[in-house]
């Protein structure tokens, strides 16, 4: 179902083509990460430390240096450490020092799995062999696991060069990187006239984005001192930048070609593997290429961070929120930039709050550096705030649709972290849900050993807008190719050609998209923040435009008439003059060679903001087994805002996706880690992802709301989606067994545990 | 010179079919089937995930069962008829299953497909008939963490239907 509204007419955008590179797909031909194969390539293997937190007292290379196969050998001392600086990566900025004591460590390692040495031999396993050789010795130290031990006062601090920002003052010898707050109104005021008030802690588990592809990068140091990166990510700029950042290697010295990408979200920002296998091309004098290994990926990439959340929120008699406070702590791993910004932004976002104060704190901990996931650090915080509004309906007797749309935000209403929002979809979801069949529909009533519950939860994303360039080449035989700078992580050559197709007045197939790399399109900024298919997009509209625009001179040249007096209609160039002189874009095409060349232009935006963002509903059934605590998802509908959905299909599976995964953070995913810092479930078998047994079809609803900010009202839509489920699934379950649990994964052992709370009454 | 531990075992000689191929490769025997067919023999459409039989990406076909290719040996492909995902589709065209995928948007990075495929392929051909809930059984070894399956099992009951 689509509920549209100012509906543009379309020709291409909102139908539902075959993607570009499918076909490579299905065939197994497409090239990922680790299919990258060179004349002369080696294998590289990294060393990992066993601790969490120890300092290196001595790395002996000798033995692996020595043994046939091996090409070179690396450690700290071949990647010296980088000053501090400003590492902008377009949606987060890193701290180049961190980062380069992170990707290889020099006189201590802050997390298990932290790179500490690296082979390149003849093969894989030549490469693991070599590894054992190298003889590395550690002081070991006392590991900082958990927040209170991190955050407590006298606390072993893991960096000592980490200056804390404690709301602007700076703080020495902490673990405390940052503390932010939002405020605004008096919240203690309003609570204290409040009719009703609650306020519950809530933690959330440290979940990985699961992406099935390993990361893998291949890299040649060529003696003329260029670089040439082949890697699966999902910022090639981003992997530039801090290539030569972390070589000291000039910028354009370096070339960075995006592989296929096999998964990301957010996973995939960060730099692990490339200047490693840089280095040890240098040394070696061939291309070098690394692939992680699963339980690598697990333990030294970045995942979403864990964390505690206190919510308060008061209501007055008609249950219209009259204030609401947070505390928000995440873990952000050993180097700070846990992503509690976009908490605050989003915590609050589904509702008008009067009076708002919201902390935020990043905590630096023994564990791998945590990085984006799927609308970073808003699943977590919407757990909390989702989960209590859930528990304050119950209380004061209202239905949570009616709350929500009693308090639901709107064009004009504050964000609890300062920005006004432009027109948005969040009343427009909730509707949608309301109007469902779902929503209608009447659960089967519980049984003796199955209890049934139902519950929602909304959810926003913000995402960025930024920059990004799209080259369009007309070829003679009337279609065009097109080269963008953001890997296809999930159909966007597809959907960033049909817009320019819309505007060309060609047919989708008409429009060849391509991925290029750092040296073959202008600058884009990374695929993430729900931005590509949004802001990439709106430079091929730029492009396209500019192809019209040259066609139409080239045309007016044959015509013999003013440019002026040349119009595109429906895809023909027809002559304000001459009603009869007509041309299809093919007819034009073929017409180059004779007036003046070819055409070839470049669309380059650097676009503001997301235009609002995306708001979502999602509404869930469940059945928990009495005996064993397991939850089966019944029925399961997300109803998301798209503004525009360019092509459904890919919309509807950013919305399954997305639910999906959200699903699997609520009820299985987390990191079981030891007191000493490890992770103890680092297999697919153990870190339990849903599988198609355990999820059903995931209904959608694409709501269409025009985002002012983009020529077709196009939203980015890749992460809400994410944002719903926990709490949704909480709010089932509190309704299926009527008891609450504040804490991800609600597991089996969780709801028996609740279950017999319940029974015996506490 | 000493050797790398490749040089230092004895390789083994392994006949097999391989999409429909007669095949013939030397592995030394600790390599997985998996390794033997992406650096051995260079077919790098079955993909690694896990290297631990939980993922399903290098899901294989081996004498009409499917395999977890990282869990089987490369020696152990002797005498046996062994089809990956380059040996899915028809010369010069497309199986059903692969059609069915691209029209049902049925992959969103793509890295899971060829697993899907392969594993898809074996039910249907066992299985014409097999419903949403057997199809869900039968894919549960195949991890996909972007399409939250909804697709996926849509495009095989699509091409189901049309292999009938
Ligand atoms: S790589 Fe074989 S099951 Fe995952
Ligand atoms: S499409 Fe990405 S894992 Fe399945």
């Amino acid at each position: 179902m689509t509920t549209t509204e100012k509906p543009q007419e379309f020709k291409v955008v909102g139908t539902r083509p075959i993607r570009h590179d499918g076909i490579d797909k299905v065939l197994g031909r497409a090239v990922y990460g680790s299919d990258v194969r060179l004349a002369g390539m080696i294998y590289g293997a990294v060393l990992r430390s066993p601790y969490a937190h120890a300092k290196i007292t001595k790395i002996d290379t000798s033995k692996a240096e020595a043994m046939p196969g091996v090409f070179a050998v690396m450690s700290g001392k071949d990647m010296p450490l980088v000053a501090s600086g400003a590492l902008d990566l377009g949606e987060t900025v890193d701290d180049t020092a961190f980062t380069s004591d992170r990707v290889m460590a020099h006189d201590k390692v802050v997390f298990k799995g932290h790179p500490v040495a690296a082979v390149a031999a003849i093969d894989q396993n030549t490469g693991l062999e070599a590894l054992k050789l190298i003889e590395v010795e550690y002081e070991v130290l006392k590991p900082v696991i958990s927040l209170e031990d991190a955050m407590a006062p006298g606390a072993v601090v893991i960096h000592e060069g980490l200056i804390g920002d404690d709301l602007g003052e700076k703080v020495n010898n902490t673990n405390i990187a940052v503390h932010n707050r939002s405020e605004f109104g008096d919240p203690e005021a309003a609570f204290a006239k409040s009719a009703t008030v609650l306020e519950r802690t809530f933690i959330i588990s440290r979940a990985h984005q699961g992406y099935i592809e390993p990361h893998a990068s291949t890299a040649f140091w060529a003696p003329d001192g260029k670089i040439t990166v082949w890697t699966t990510t999902q910022a090639p700029f981003g992997v530039r930048k801090t290539v030569s950042a972390l070589l000291e290697q000039p910028l354009s010295d370096i070339k960075v070609i995006p592989t296929e990408i096999g998964g990301g979200f957010g996973g995939k920002i960060p730099v692990y593997l490339e200047p490693v296998a840089a280095v040890l091309s240098k040394k070696a004098g061939r291309p070098v290429k690394i692939t992680m290994d699963r339980r690598a990926v697990f333990e030294a990439s970045g995942p979403g961070p864990g964390g505690t959340i206190k919510v308060k929120m008061g209501v007055d008699d008609k249950g219209k929120i009259t204030a609401a406070t947070a505390d928000i702590r995440y873990g952000a791993g050993a180097y700070p930039g846990a992503s509690i910004n976009p908490a605050t932004a989003g915590i609050f976002a589904c509702y008008e709050v009067p009076n708002v104060r919201i902390d935020s704190y990043d905590v630096v901990i023994n564990m791998s550096k945590t990085a984006a996931y799927r609308a970073p650090g808003t699943p977590q915080a919407t757990f909390a705030s989702e989960t209590l509004v859930g528990e304050l309906c119950e209380i004061i007797g209202m239905s949570p649709m009616d709350f929500h749309l009693l308090n639901v935000s709107r064009e004009g209403t504050r964000r609890p972290d300062g920005p006004v929002f432009p027109r948005i979809g969040n009343e427009a979801c909730l509707e949608a849900i309301q109007g469902s069949e779902h929503f209608k529909s009447t659960l089967e009533p519980s049984t003796e050993s199955k209890l049934r519950g139902r519950g929602m939860a909304s959810g926003y994303w913000n995402g960025i807008g930024n920059k990004s360039s799209v080259t369009i080449n007309v070829n003679e035989d009337g279609l065009v190719s097109l080269i963008e700078g953001n890997p296809d992580i999930g159909g966007t050559r597809t959907t960033i050609a049909m817009q320019a197709a819309e505007i060309l007045g060609l047919p989708a197939e008409d429009v060849h998209p391509a991925v290029g790399d750092t040296d073959s399109i202008g600058y884009s900024d990374l695929t993430a923040g729900s931005r590509t298919t949004y802001a990439t997009g709106t430079a091929a509209i730029e492009a396209a435009k500019m192809v019209i625009d040259e066609m139409k001179k080239r045309v007016a040249m044959i015509w013999e008439t003013e440019y002026g007096n040349i119009e595109h209609v429906d895809g023909l160039f027809v002559s304000k003059v001459a009603p009869d002189h007509k041309f299809t874009f093919k007819e034009a095409a073929g017409k180059l060679g004779q007036t003046g060349g070819p055409v070839a232009m470049t669309g380059t935006v650097n676009v503001r903001g997301s235009g609002g963002g995306s708001f979502g509903t999602h509404l869930v059934d469940v059945e928990v087994d009495r005996d064993t605590g397991k939850v089966e998802i019944l029925r399961y509908t997300a109803a998301q805002d798209a503004g525009k959905a360019v092509h459904p299909s890919y919309v509807e599976g950013q919305f399954q996706g997305g639910a999906v995964q959200g699903i699997g953070w609520a009820l299985n995913e987390e990191y079981y880690t030891s007191d000493d810092g490890v992770m103890v479930n680092s297999t697919f078998l153990d870190y339990r992802m849903p599988t198609s047994l355990d999820v059903p079809m995931i209904e959608t609803i694409i709501v269409e709301v025009a985002n002012t900010n983009h020529p077709f009202g196009v939203r980015g839509i890749g992460e809400t989606s994410i944002v719903p489920p926990a709490p949704a699934v909480a709010n089932a379950l509190a309704n299926a067994i009527g008891v609450r649990l504040y804490q991800t994964p609600m597991n089996p052992g969780r709801i028996l545990e609740a279950l017999a709370t319940k029974k015996t009454g506490k | 010179m000493t050797q790398t531990p490749e040089q230092s075992v004895r390789k083994v000689s392994v006949q097999c079919t391989l999409n429909g191929q007669p095949t013939e490769f030397l592995a030394a025997p600790y390599l997985s089937l998996l390794e033997v067919l992406r650096e051995t023999l260079g077919l790098t459409g079955t993909k690694e995930g896990c290297n631990d039989g939980n993922c399903g990406a290098c899901t294989v076909n081996v004498d009409g069962r499917i395999v977890d290719s990282c869990l089987m040996l490369g020696a152990e492909a002797e005498g046996k008829t062994i089809e990956t995902i380059e040996g899915v589709a028809p010369a010069g065209g497309l199986h059903p299953l692969q059609q069915a995928f691209l029209e049902e948007a049925a992959l969103q990075c793509g890295i899971c497909t060829p697993g899907f495929l392969v594993s898809a392929k074996a039910l249907l051909e066992r299985e014409p008939d097999a419903d949403e809930p057997r199809i869900r059984l039968w894919l549960a070894g195949n991890l996909c963490r972007c399409t939250g399956y909804d697709k996926i099992i849509r495009a095989v009951e699509k091409a189901r239907d049309e292999m009938k």
